[in-house]
């Protein structure tokens, strides 16, 4: 039901911006409803007062980048017809602990202005948020007509939370929990869902370790016959995942839990019987404890994969080599480090259509040699093989031990399309391994040539001479992340003067200070945000800045009572919402 | 070259330490053996019978083995329920391997795992990992399966990786080539015994004391060794409280930790029990 509204009337038909009022509301507003990108949607907004009119009407989903730029009362105000609504929260360092608790970016206060203005919401994702039950509950009956919830990274919320939302929700048709801070208080919430209740599409609940009531989880998937996402968690067996996969071949996307070694499996063919009716997969994941004898029986299931995830399955080169072979279109695919380069040759003599390549650490802080010498993870043999053999890779998240510049130069050239590039030395200020020098040379290498990058992280022994390569070349650089890197305050300086387009800027541990920080003022406001924790800015820097800009929000995350000047981690980012008005005592803003 | 003498915090030295000893280098904090030392045991409970000849260094020189003890495995293992640990030693033993010490991590889900190995430093949020992926990854064992391929099918194999405080490297062994804790201590004592004295000949066999097999079981058992392991939810226990089946299920890696470190264990290996039960 869309809220109608009084049609404006404008006295002066004389002018010519006028001519554009005389096209219907209505028209105008049903053309607009297929602009479904929100950057479109800001430009549509811009054109003039009748089209920001219409636009706002006809919004229907709205995505905020940073929940403390906008207050959900201006939200409102602006678009009556929101269904959908995408938050993301804490900034991105959260994710590694940068960030203490309770620093904010709690959704209630958004349910509460959202359940008087927009009754009708179907969609909520969210994105490092805090949740609580509290929430999770009112959210559930609040909104009788709500389809989808998506959590990824948030915290503050339990199973218990989770059990409201399927008691509740009759509409549901997505529930997704990833990688978030569940509080475990058993597996009921599964049960909760009504016996008659159909209407569920996808399931995620991968991320939960505790045990569900198998027999719900069956009845419910038999019933759902929409069903197209199914990811269970590590408690399903291999038994219970075939027998849900009878139930349901026609997954899209499926996560297999655990698949370890069961013995009441009844016989190995079975499992193939199930993976082969499931002829439309294109995601897989899970595989946590995969056992690797039972890894063929997933063959006839890959055909028409697009995306792979074994980034928690511990394979081995042997197995990655015997598996890919069966997944020839795929574009995604996520390995852990113990594949190794050969595992990673694998990859590049099977899969040739590949644009996205992540390869994770299985043992980041445990340097542990083992003396028959397995493993160390990846290296840049393993990089600069599946470039040569994958010249469509736009997407890259590499975590190595060891690289050289001469690796890196050779992988942009063989892959010239990277947009996302995200190299990850995990041994800090690690310097070229070959030659000794800094990892300048590479990053330089890479702006180069990836004119069409966006995303950029690096890592290793660098200079302000690679951020001077990054202002001078990387012109479509949209995110950077930075960690002890550079030499100077010139480093932070030519990117922020360099880089036309740069919307988040992530930095830890870096030399930059003051004049660096306020070499960007004019920029911010046209950012998302700026991060920088352990650099060397002060508390009178950042009050500078503040008083400059009033129109960013400069806060300082103080926890060490005795240091008076330094800012520790500072958080700049542009909002029309001003000032925090829910900071806790450690949070200053300026 | 005198080897340098610890003092437990009483200050009383190690007096009953003998002369023989693997000079230290400069990263020796040496263990003083221990009559003296305090320890927590129920009254009446004297430690067992102790090498003295076999103090050695930390670092990536083989450990010694200080008696006074403590729980040693083999007392576990026969359901003893009692433990001590050594008290008073006071080197940092996660200091042996590099020189450093591993930072808080502000992770909750982590620091409530209780002991991780941690041989090398770690600075906050380095590597960018996010905090569900490596606690998921910690409670994988990443090199349990990786023999099954290896391993006669069907019946498979369970390797586990064994780490001691210490050793320069690890070893990997499979459970279910043992039938109860027993053989398990006495594998793990032939594997890791080339680290405990000071030379070793050949695999395992005891260096220049001609210690005898017998000898090497008592070291272990007199140690203040621990034989700990880290179970499916990610927490560490100490080996020996659970029926065997229960631990050959659940343990994901073994680690031998300093008695000192072993603190905090037992009891919640028993509440553990207790919850599951």
């Amino acid at each position: 039901m869309t809220i109608k509204k009084k049609k404006e009337i404008i006295d002066d038909g004389k002018s010519p911006e006028n001519r554009l009022s005389l096209f219907p509301d209505e028209v105008l507003e049903r053309v607009l409803g297929f602009v479904k990108s929100h950057k479109d949607r800001s430009a549509v907004s811009l054109v003039c007062k009748d089209w920001y009119t219409a636009e706002r009407w006809s919004r229907t989903h709205v995505f905020i980048g940073n929940c403390y730029s906008v207050s959900p009362e201006i939200v409102a105000r602006r678009f009556p017809n929101i269904r959908s609504v995408t938050l993301k929260g804490k900034p991105r360092f959260s994710d590694f602990n940068l960030v203490p608790p309770d620093w904010g970016a709690d959704i209630h206060s958004w349910l509460v202005i959202f359940a008087s203005a927009f009754p009708f919401l179907e969609e909520l994702r969210l994105k490092r948020m805090t949740v609580t039950d509290e929430s999770l509950d009112f959210l559930a009956r609040s909104f009788t007509g709500f389809k989808a919830l998506s959590l990824v990274s948030c915290d503050g919320f339990s199973t218990n939370g989770l059990a409201s939302i399927a008691s509740y929700c009759r509409n549901l048709t997505e529930l997704d929990i990833q990688e978030s801070g569940v509080d475990e208080l058993g597996g009921s919430w599964l049960s909760c869902f009504p016996e008659n209740f159909m209407a569920l599409e996808a399931l995620n609940f991968a991320n939960l370790n505790s045990e569900v009531n198998f027999d719900a989880l069956e009845r419910l998937v038999a019933r759902c016959r929409s069903l197209k996402v199914l990811k269970v968690n590590k408690s399903i067996t291999l038994e219970q995942l075939r027998r849900l996969l009878m139930r349901a071949p026609q997954l899209v996307e499926l996560g297999t839990g655990s698949f370890s070694q069961d013995h009441s499996l009844r016989t190995d063919g079975e499992l193939e019987v199930a993976f082969n009716n499931c002829k439309s997969l294109h995601t897989l994941s899970g595989l946590w404890e995969v056992s690797s004898m039972y890894l063929p029986a997933l063959y006839p299931a890959c055909a028409n994969l697009v995306f792979l995830n074994l980034s928690y399955a511990a394979l081995q080169s042997t197995e990655l080599a015997k598996l890919l072979p069966n997944c020839p279109l795929l574009r995604r695919l996520w390995v852990l480090d113990t594949v190794e380069d050969k595992g990673l040759e694998a990859v590049a003599s099977n899969c040739h259509f590949l644009e996205e390549l992540r390869v994770f650490p299985a043992d980041p802080f445990d340097q542990e040699i083992i003396q028959e010498g397995v493993g160390t993870g990846v290296t840049e043999f393993g990089f600069v093989a599946v470039s040569e053999g994958c010249p469509n890779l736009q997407y890259v998240l590499y975590f190595c031990r060891q690289m050289t510049n001469a690796a890196v130069a050779t992988v942009v050239r063989n892959c010239p399309n990277f947009t996302h590039f995200r190299l990850c030395i995990m041994n800090m200020c690690e310097p070229d391994y070959l030659t000794n020098e800094p990892m300048d040379e590479a990053f330089g290498a890479v702006v180069k040539t990836c004119t069409r990058l966006r995303r950029l992280a690096v890592s290793g022994l660098l200079t302000d001479r690679a951020f001077e390569y990054i202002g001078t070349y990387a012109k479509n650089l949209e995110t950077l992340s930075v960690a002890f890197a550079g030499s100077s305050d010139r480093g932070m300086q030519c990117v922020l003067e360099g880089c036309p387009k740069l919307r988040k800027l992530e930095i830890r541990d870096c030399p930059f200070g003051n004049s660096a920080l306020l070499s960007g003022l004019e920029r911010y406001e046209t950012m998302r945000s700026l991060w920088m924790s352990a650099c060397k800015v002060t508390i009178d820097g950042c009050c500078l800045l503040a008083r400059k800009m009033p129109r960013l929000n400069v806060e300082v995350i103080k926890e060490d009572e005795n240091d008076e000047t330094h800012a520790e981690k500072v958080y700049v980012y542009r909002s029309v919402a001003g000032p925090r008005r829910d900071a806790p005592p450690f949070v200053l803003t300026l | 070259m005198t080897p340098p003498l610890e003092h437990d915090y009483i200050g009383l030295s190690a007096a009953m330490e003998a002369p023989e000893k693997v000079p230290g280098g400069e990263e020796a904090h040496k263990l003083g053996l221990k009559e003296t030392e305090l320890r927590l045991g129920p009254p009446g409970s004297e430690s067992p019978e102790r090498n003295k000849g076999m103090g050695l260094t930390l670092g990536l020189m083989p450990k010694s083995f200080v008696s006074g003890a403590k729980r040693g495995f083999s007392d576990a293992i026969d359901g003893a329920g009692k433990w001590g640990f050594a008290g008073g030693a006071g080197s940092e033993d996660g200091a042996g391997q590099a020189g450093e010490v591993k930072k808080g991590q502000n992770g909750v889900k982590d620091t409530d795992r209780g002991m991780a190995p941690a041989p090398k430093a770690q600075v906050v949020g380095w590597p960018p990992i996010r905090s569900y992926r490596k606690n998921t990854m910690a409670t994988n064992p990443s090199s349990k399966n990786k023999d099954d391929a290896e391993g006669k099918q069907g019946s498979g194999c369970l390797y586990v990786k064994v780490s001691m405080d210490g050793a320069p490297y690890l070893r990997k062994v499979d459970l279910k080539m043992y039938c109860n804790y027993k053989e398990l201590s006495s594998a793990l004592e032939k594997m890791f015994s080339c680290f405990t004295i000071g030379q070793c000949g050949s695999h395992g066999i005891p260096g220049r004391d001609g210690l005898s097999e017998s000898r090497l079981m008592d070291l272990l058992n007199g140690s203040e060794y621990v034989l700990t392991y880290e179970d499916k939810d990610g927490d560490w226990m100490l080996v020996g409280d659970v029926p065997w089946e229960m631990f050959t299920d659940s343990c994901r890696r073994l680690r031998i930790m300093k008695g000192s470190d072993a603190i905090g264990l037992a009891p919640r290996a028993m509440e553990k029990c207790k919850n599951r039960n």
